[in-house]
């Protein structure tokens, strides 16, 4: 019975691993590592990949600068109705992102709520870069608000009061003990939700369209490509298996990195 | 003109403290069992927390006046706060916590004897340590009034002695309003000049702490104090003394008057432990027996069934006290106060 037990926990744990690795590695093995970096040169994929980072750049640091700040407000202020905001602000995390895409088109699009206001000012959204930012930015956020409320919540209220009481005043204390603090959880927050907004897809499809070297993104050429260029789209999927170990790999090494930089100065010799 | 002046009402959940102080330049403590709002009284101060109406006056300056509508923020009051647990910056060094605040602390650092770990991190720091730094940090700004809370509870035993006295020896040198609060009496007796015993939102009694342990109150001052309380009922003796016949059973003589339902209280360390009555000037001899002894350094905390004595560790070894032995109690009638006979 036991060793049934502990037989059928070994095959669902490689059933598991077999299923969430083996077309990860199917990329790498169909094509030859050579063509994949060949297929980055396609004209199509330089253009997407400018599109995503300058996208994404500017849509991460809109997030950042606005939802940091936004965080620690939410985090250490206890008011009525803070219950109900952590939860409208997660939101888009439980919606398809092709609703958010509609949401989106429903708010800033021609016929959308703000859409007069705009067409006054001359300014029009759908189907350009800004398109693109915004649905990045509504998508990912959501990932990085969580992660940066948690982070600021597991800040010792105590050190803030410590250090108001030393004559700080709050933006002081927001720069100098909240944000080192939490950095180590906002930098996780944040590379999770930057991995989200560089794979966002539905939203910007029909919010942005994908035009080549406008609104196209990286996610969206695969797409653009895998019927007609199917090497080109599997040379992308390898990129994006790339940037995404990567990412992983720096969180998870992100701990030992501080560990290491303690034991540093416990042994620096005291002059 | 009093340094530091306290009149307030603060909400707690289940009373409001009420308290009125004035604090010179001295040590004050006040003890209280945990949840009399001793960390509140504190936060009030510094601004952290407000109360419900009063005011918190320092020199001529109004911090908090409910009357007259003003609260400075914690920021614009000048007071040195040393947490309990300390609450230093753990990703800054010791010199960066110090200086944290500004002002020159080269000083400091000397005096509180931090120098050498000027670039360590409070992690890395022992107890006693970091209580100094937490001193270095809340003097270095030169604030007006010294609050400490709990300043001995995050230290072990063995060190908490010595500690205790440097810190005592520090109070004194700063000579500033210092508003210190304890759980422990003893530690509120050895730093502070006037302690005040804080219970259900009151200020039970205040004085030194020679006179709470002289004429304590009431029972809860009494025990507080590390006093037996033993009720009974008094009446007058034949030889002159006050017979207190005890809840528990045997009598207690004592040279206090009182007649009626009272309450016998009398120090653990005033009582000896001996195996047979002895025949001394002492009036009072109870057959008891041993409860329970507990080491603490080096004396013993005998508990018997009717009181608890104090007795040195080699008395107790010499005595060879074991729990379930019979014993006799002793103490004089001139080491017994009665509460409530004034």
């Amino acid at each position: 019975m036991r060793a049934l037990f502990a037989a059928s926990l070994a095959l669902a744990t490689a059933v598991a691993l077999a299923f969430l690795l083996l077309p990860v590695a199917a990329i790498f093995l169909r094509v030859p590592p050579g063509d994949l970096v060949g297929g980055l040169g396609n004209h199509v994929t330089r253009d997407a990949l400018l599109v995503s980072l300058k996208t994404s750049a500017i849509a991460h640091g809109i997030v950042l600068l606005v939802a940091t700040p936004a965080a620690y407000v939410l985090a250490r202020r206890r008011f009525r109705g803070r219950g109900v905001i952590l939860t409208l602000v997660e939101l888009p995390l439980v919606l398809p992102p092709a609703v958010a895409g509609i949401a989106l088109l429903a708010a800033f699009g021609r016929a959308g709520l703000l859409g007069d206001g705009l067409d006054a000012l001359g300014i029009q959204i759908p189907f350009t870069q800004a398109a693109v930012v915004l649905a990045v930015a509504f998508v990912e956020s959501p990932f990085y608000f969580r992660g940066a409320i948690a982070a600021f919540e597991a800040v010792d209220g105590t050190l803030l009061d410590a250090a108001r009481t030393l004559g700080a005043a709050p933006a002081r204390v927001f720069a100098r003990v909240a944000l080192p603090l939490a950095a180590g959880g906002l930098g996780a927050a944040s590379a999770l939700a930057l991995a989200r907004g560089l794979g966002e897809f539905g939203a910007t499809i029909i919010f942005a369209g994908s035009l080549q070297g406008v609104t196209q993104t990286l996610p969206l050429a695969v797409y653009a490509q895998f019927e007609q260029d199917f090497d080109t789209a599997l040379a992308i999927s390898a990129l994006f298996i790339v940037v995404g170990a990567v990412l992983l790999i720096a969180l998870k090494l992100y701990p030992w990195f501080r560990f290491a930089s303690i034991f540093r100065s416990r042994v620096a010799p005291s002059t | 003109m009093v340094p530091l002046r306290i009149d307030l009402s603060l909400p707690r959940r289940s009373f409001d403290l009420e308290l009125r102080l004035e604090v010179g330049a001295e040590t004050l403590a006040l003890v209280g069992p945990s949840g009399s709002g001793k960390t509140s009284l504190l936060r009030a101060v510094a601004g952290l927390a407000r109360p419900s109406r009063g005011s918190v006056v320092c020199g001529e300056d109004a911090w908090f006046d409910s009357a007259r509508r003003v609260d400075r923020r914690p920021e614009e009051r000048s007071v040195g706060y040393v947490f309990q647990e300390y609450a230093l910056f753990p990703h800054l060094t010791v010199a960066q916590n110090v200086t944290f605040g500004g002002g020159r602390v080269d000083g400091l650092l000397h005096r509180l004897r931090i120098e050498h770990l000027e670039r360590a991190k409070p992690g890395e720091l022992s107890g006693g340590e970091r209580q100094r730094v937490a001193i270095a940090r809340a003097l270095a700004r030169r604030p007006r009034v010294l609050l400490l809370d709990e300043p001995m509870a995050a230290l072990d035993p063995h060190t908490r002695g010595t500690v205790r006295a440097e810190l005592h020896d520090l109070l004194r040198e700063l000579a500033l309003p210092a508003l210190l609060v304890t759980h422990d009496f003893e530690d509120a007796a050895a730093l502070a000049d006037r302690v005040g015993v804080l219970a259900d939102g009151r200020l039970r009694q205040l004085g030194t702490a020679a006179d709470l342990l002289g004429a304590p109150a009431d029972p809860f001052v009494a025990r507080l104090a590390g006093a037996n309380v033993l009720p009974g009922v008094a009446a007058r003796a034949p030889n002159g003394l006050t017979a207190v016949l005890l809840d528990a059973g045997p009598t207690v003589y004592a040279a206090d008057v009182a007649s009626g339902r009272t309450e016998v209280v009398v120090y653990p360390w005033d009582v000896s432990l001996a195996r047979e009555a002895p025949d001394d000037s002492a009036l009072n001899h109870i057959h008891d027996e041993i409860v329970s002894l507990t080491p603490l350094g080096n004396r013993a905390r005998v508990r018997l069934r009717t009181l608890t004595a104090e007795v040195t560790m080699p008395s107790a070894e010499r005595l060879q006290l074991r729990p379930g032995e019979a014993v006799v109690a002793s103490f004089k009638a001139t080491q017994v106060r009665l509460l409530g006979s004034g």
